[in-house]
This record gives structure tokens, C-alpha cells and sequence, in this order.
């Protein structure tokens, strides 16, 4: 065993990247859940993101490109569920889990001819003087694009939803519908809205993962991806900031359990291949666990209308 | 009343035309663990697909599923396969080997072949290369690059096929570099292109400056075309992943396999047999050797392919010590098939425990 081989700088720089595709996914499905609408379907937008952004690039040759169309993609597939659930008032958890078994399909037909094929390469964002502070430089400076705007986002939503009118809203659509249409607010307008800003995050998440993270298109790559992002919303109680520290600490387990391994440390690879899941698994547990006056964290946190059908009638 | 006997009548005569036109043709179902376009394993096995058509051109109809989970998923679409009238149905995956088993029984007119695999019955064959030969070869040759003298090693079950192939790279390593180290970073996945990426990323952050896979996908060698280091492909030329990266790769070609078997059960010769072929027999092959690899270690990786080939060098031979450092192979002894199938141990110098 030689653990000194386990660089921290770079270890931390790898949970960054590792982190990236479920952080964006997770955001974006924060909002959708925030709005009251609960959308199984982050996988299937993921993997439809991955290819799209994918073949945009490669076509266009220009990585920017291709995020957005990646983003576009997502969007677009979101709009179906969200055409189900608003206007026809189809049971959301069923049409996410559709959602997701469609995505995965088109992608792989998406994807036929893009097999084997590299991506424009990303180059990292120089960042002058900054990526050469010891310690702080290789960990913080030293990324491409997209972990930044990632991590902005994550602020941006913060504030957003704590600080502006447009967050009340749709906040106030996600707690009580019928009080916000009362109030004369577009409950499904908003939703929909919602629905399409966390399909694109999460196109944008899973063309992170194969425009940059490994980068080339396979089938099914995102691999569960989309299911983390699902259980790390509920994981940090639908706040934006502890969504940032479940797909880091969740990113960091996978990233430290490779690393451990490559360091031949004794602890049976078992274990730490199967740890990110189980304390997954242990913190929605706690969440679920029921508290004084006999409900859990997890049903205080959560939107009160989470999953619930709206129509103006009713 | 009416419709439904129409229906009835449409769907009989569809069966019709379908087992008569089935009579012509040798149908040859393939089931595969990836998709066909993963660039390493799985391409390979459909490359020996589309050699058995080409071969057999109209005398035969082949078919294929790709990304078939091991396990009850398999048995599913075996059963699937040899319902709609399969004649041969190849498996190509190791954990397909008891789906394949019990299937086999159910359909004793089917034959069968599962790669990689030990249990064999009437109708079910055992095929598998001698991969072990082909990780001898990269071995020394990594041995010879190595400059931080650590070799990563992305390795997917603990399986004696894998098991093999690391003691053999590792051993020819060793030969000509007796400081070199091998990192095993276990996934536990075939096929994964984010975790064997990541995987390899650790590896190299780590200081491996070569790398081997035992994946299906070409992501690792993406991953170090991308960080500058070298890489061994895997069960296909990897050339396009890392053109610069790619020392060479391992190549399987099952083709020769695919067209004996089919003639076989087209004669109704076929027998269930086990077939363990390597470089002699052209099932191992390389891809091109880089222009990275200096002339005199390109000129001994040949000398060994050309003995092996010949017989008169055997990857497994003594003396060699297990990794608890007992007794193994005395000098001059080479290893029996059967230890080689059934391999759960490292040799004397490798760190790390084998998982169960």
C-alpha cells in the first residue's frame, strides 16, 4: 500500500470533473421539483443530451455548439413529459419513468453512426497566474469551462430562489397550487417553464460526460447517473448549495474508491465500489426517518404539491 | 367473429412462410454484452458475425442482441433467440455461462457456444482465446516503456481469465524491468466508459505511465491519448482512440471460430467441444506496433510472438512462485491447461488482494 501515491490536489480536481454530470443534472431536476412536478425522467434527458451535444459537435467541430444543442435536446424531450403531465394530466411518475426508457432508445438510434468517433477536443481554461497557486491552483483553477458555469449555476439558483419574485413564484406553484392560481399566477405555464430549464440541465449534464469527461459517445454511458441525481435532490432537502455538496461528496466516493484501489489499499474493492450507493442509500433513510409530530425531514422539505396533478377546475 | 378467423388464418400462413423459408437457411444468433460499436469486444465478435455471412453468404441468416445484462435477462433473450428458430447460437460473455446452460437444456436441438466459459453439456461448446499469450507480449513491452516504472492495470471481475492476464503481463514486465509495479484497479463492470475513464484518470494521477485494459469500451485509452501517457487496446486496434497513445493492441479474431461451427452444424458434424486457440491458431493477434516502441524491444516482442507461435516458448513457465511466495512452477515447468482455466491467484510479486 502507498498511499502517499494518491496526490490530494488532483484527487480533488478529479471529484470536481467526476461530479460536474450529476451536479448539473441534480440542479436541474431541483427546479422541476421545486415547481411541484416530480420528473423520473433525468436519465433518459441525460443520455438524450449526451448524444445530441455529441453529434452537434462533431458535425459543427465546435464543443460550444454542441452543449448547447445538447441543452436544446434535453429541453425538447422534456416537453413531451411536460405536455403528458400539464395538458393531459398523465401520472407523472409513470411518464418519467417513459421518459427515461424512451430516451435511452433514441439515443442508441441517435447514436449509430457516431460510434468510435473523438469529440473536438476541450482545452482547459488558462487561467493565467491563478492555476499557479500551490495547492489552490491545481483544485480550483484549473478546469474547463463548464465547471464553472456549473458552479454558478448552483449559486445563481440559490439566490434566485431565495431572493426574487420570480423564485417566490415558483415556489408558491410547487407549495400550493391552488393558492397560486388563486393569486392569478400560470400554474402549468410555470411548470412547463420549469420542466424545460431541467431537461436542458440535464442534456447539459450528460453531454458533459461525453464531450469532456471521457470523452466519446457508447450507449447507455450515463450508466445510473440520472437515478443519483434523482435521490441527491431529495438527499439535500431540495436546497441548491447541499445539492452542490451531495454530488461532490457522492463524486469524491467514486473518485477516492479508484484512487484507494490504484494505491493498493486493503480494503475489499467491494465495499468501496458499492459505498457512494450506500451512503445514498443511508441518507434518504435518515431523510425518510420520521420525526416528532410524525413526519420525516423529507416530507417537511419537500414541496407540498411534489407530483401532484394540476387543472384550473379542480 | 369473422376478423379473428382472418387473423387467425394471416398469422398461419405467416408461420408458414417463416419455417419454410427457415428450412433453407442455418440461422446463427449472436448474443453480445456490449453494443456492436463499443470499438473493443464486442465489434470484434460482430466482425466474426459479418465474416460467417460473408462466408456463408445466402445459405445463412444470422441474428444478434447487444447489451444483454449476465444474468435473467439472458435467459430471456436465449429463449427468445432459439424460439425463433436459432440453429447455433453464440454467447459471448462469461457471465452468460449458466443462462446458457439452462436455456441448452430446454432447447437440446439448439446448439450452443459460450465464450470464455468452463461448463460445457451435449449442446453447449466452450470457445476462448489464449488472451493470456497477446498480455505476455504487451508485458514485456510495457516493461521496456515504463519510464515512472508503474503500469496501470483497469481490470473488470475477478475471473481466472483476468487473473491470467495480469500474472502473464506482469510477469513478462518483470523480466525486463525488475522495478516495475503494477497498479490493479478492479471496476467491476465490462463496460462503463465513465468508470473506465475515471478508473484510468486515477491510474495516471498516480504516476502509470502505461496503461492495459481488460474493458470493453476504448475509453481508458481516450483518457490517455488525452493525458500523454501510453496504452495497450483491447480486443480490437484502438488506433483511433489514441493514435499517439496506442502502443499496440490485443486482437480477437473469432472469425475462423464462427465459420468452423456454422459449417459444422450445416455437415451436422457438430460436436460440443472446447476450443482454446491463441496466437498459433491466429485467434490472438496485434495490432500495428507504435513507432513509440524503440526497434530492439519491437525486434524481441516478435522473437516471442514467432515462439510462441512455434511452441518452443510457453508464457507460464517456471520457476515462478505464487504470490504468498510458495512454490508454483519449478524451473522449466510450464503450466497445464487446467491450472491456467481454473487461475485464482497471483504470482509472487504483484501487491494487492484479488477481490472475491
Amino acid at each position: 500500500m502507498d498511499l502517499s501515491a494518491i496526490s490530494p490536489t488532483l484527487l480533488l480536481a478529479s471529484l470536481m470533473v467526476a461530479a460536474t454530470p450529476i451536479l448539473l443534472a441534480a440542479l436541474g431536476e431541483l427546479i422541476v421539483e421545486k415547481s411541484g412536478v416530480l420528473n423520473l425522467g433525468v436519465e433518459g434527458m441525460m443520455i438524450t443530451g449526451a448524444i445530441c451535444g455529441f453529434a452537434i459537435a462533431v458535425e459543427t467541430g465546435s464543443p460550444v455548439v454542441g452543449f448547447i444543442a445538447a441543452a436544446a435536446g434535453g429541453a425538447v424531450l422534456s416537453l413531451i413529459f411536460g405536455f403528458l403531465t400539464q395538458y393531459l394530466l398523465s401520472n407523472q411518475v409513470a411518464t418519467g419513468l417513459a421518459l427515461t426508457l424512451f430516451g435511452l432508445g433514441l439515443s442508441s438510434l441517435m447514436g449509430q453512426s457516431y460510434v468510435g468517433i473523438r469529440p473536438p477536443a476541450i482545452e482547459k481554461l488558462n487561467l493565467g497566474p491563478l492555476a499557479d497557486i500551490p495547492l489552490l491552483g491545481p483544485v480550483l483553477f484549473n478546469h474547463d469551462l463548464m465547471v464553472y458555469l456549473t458552479l454558478a449555476l448552483c449559486v445563481g439558483i440559490w439566490a434566485t430562489l431565495k431572493f426574487t419574485r420570480a423564485g417566490l413564484i415558483l415556489r408558491a406553484v410547487g407549495e400550493n397550487h391552488d393558492a397560486a392560481h388563486a393569486l392569478g399566477y400560470k400554474v402549468v405555464k410555470v411548470r412547463l417553464l420549469a420542466i424545460m430549464f431541467g431537461g436542458a440541465c440535464a442534456g447539459l449534464g450528460g453531454a458533459y460526460l461525453s464531450l469532456i469527461r471521457v470523452p466519446q459517445w457508447t450507449e447507455g454511458m450515463t450508466a445510473g447517473a440520472g437515478w443519483i441525481a434523482l435521490a441527491i435532490v431529495v438527499f439535500a432537502s431540495w436546497r441548491p448549495l447541499r445539492v452542490l455538496l451531495g454530488a461532490y461528496l457522492f463524486g469524491g466516493v467514486t473518485v477516492l474508491q479508484l484512487n484507494l484501489q490504484a494505491a493498493g489499499l486493503a480494503i475489499p474493492v467491494e465495499y468501496l465500489s458499492m459505498s457512494p450507493y450506500l451512503i445514498t442509500i443511508v441518507v434518504l433513510v435518515i431523510m425518510s426517518a420520521p420525526r416528532k409530530g410524525g413526519k420525516s425531514r423529507a416530507s417537511l422539505a419537500a414541496p407540498a404539491c411534489l407530483g401532484r396533478a394540476f387543472h384550473a377546475s379542480q | 367473429m369473422k376478423r379473428r378467423t382472418i387473423l387467425a388464418g394471416a398469422v398461419a400462413a405467416l408461420a408458414l412462410t417463416t419455417t419454410a423459408f427457415a428450412e433453407d437457411k442455418t440461422k446463427v444468433g449472436f448474443v453480445y454484452v456490449g453494443p456492436v460499436g463499443d470499438g473493443g469486444w464486442t465489434t470484434e465478435h460482430n466482425n466474426g458475425r459479418l465474416a460467417v455471412e460473408e462466408h456463408f453468404g445466402d445459405k445463412v441468416e444470422t441474428i444478434f442482441q447487444e447489451k444483454v445484462p449476465e444474468g435473467a435477462d439472458a435467459e430471456r433473450v436465449l429463449t427468445q433467440m432459439a424460439l425463433s428458430g436459432a440453429d447455433l447460437i453464440f454467447t459471448t460473455s462469461f457471465g452468460y455461462m449458466d443462462p446458457t446452460l439452462n436455456v441448452a437444456k430446454k432447447f437440446p436441438d439448439v446448439k450452443f457456444a459460450h465464450a470464455t466459459g468452463f461448463k460445457r453439456s451435449d449442446n453447449v461448446a466452450t470457445y476462448s482465446a489464449r488472451f493470456y499469450e497477446g498480455r505476455a507480449v504487451i508485458g514485456h513491452i510495457a516493461g521496456n516503456m515504463t519510464k515512472t516504472n508503474k503500469v496501470g492495470y483497469i481490470a473488470s471481475f475477478p475471473i481466472p481469465e483476468v487473473i491470467r492476464g495480469i500474472n502473464s503481463a506482469y510477469i513478462h514486465a518483470k523480466k525486463v524491468n525488475p522495478d516495475v509495479e503494477f497498479n490493479v484497479v478492479w471496476i467491476f463492470t465490462w463496460e462503463d466508459a465513465a468508470k473506465e475513464a475515471d478508473a484510468a484518470q486515477a491510474l495516471i494521477d498516480q504516476g502509470v505511465d502505461v496503461l492495459m485494459q481488460h474493458t470493453d469500451t476504448t475509453a481508458p485509452m481516450l483518457r490517455a491519448e488525452a493525458s500523454g501517457v501510453h496504452a495497450f487496446g483491447q480486443a480490437s486496434d484502438m488506433k483511433v482512440a489514441g493514435p499517439t497513445a496506442q502502443l499496440t493492441s490485443i486482437i480477437d479474431d473469432w472469425a475462423p471460430y464462427y465459420i468452423a461451427q456454422t459449417q459444422a452444424v450445416m455437415d451436422g458434424t457438430w460436436q460440443s467441444t472446447d476450443t482454446w486457440d491463441g496466437i498459433k491458431e491466429g485467434m490472438v493477434d496485434f495490432a500495428e506496433f507504435s513507432d513509440a516502441i524503440p526497434q530492439d524491444v519491437r525486434d524481441e516482442a516478435n522473437k516471442m510472438i514467432e515462439d510462441i507461435k512455434s511452441g518452443a516458448y510457453k508464457p507460464f513457465t517456471g520457476p515462478l512462485k505464487k504470490q504468498d511466495g510458495s512454490d508454483w512452477l519449478a524451473e522449466g515447468e510450464t503450466a497445464d491447461d487446467g491450472t491456467l482455466a481454473g487461475m485464482n491467484f497471483y504470482v509472487e510479486g504483484l501487491t494487492g488482494d484479488i477481490p472475491n
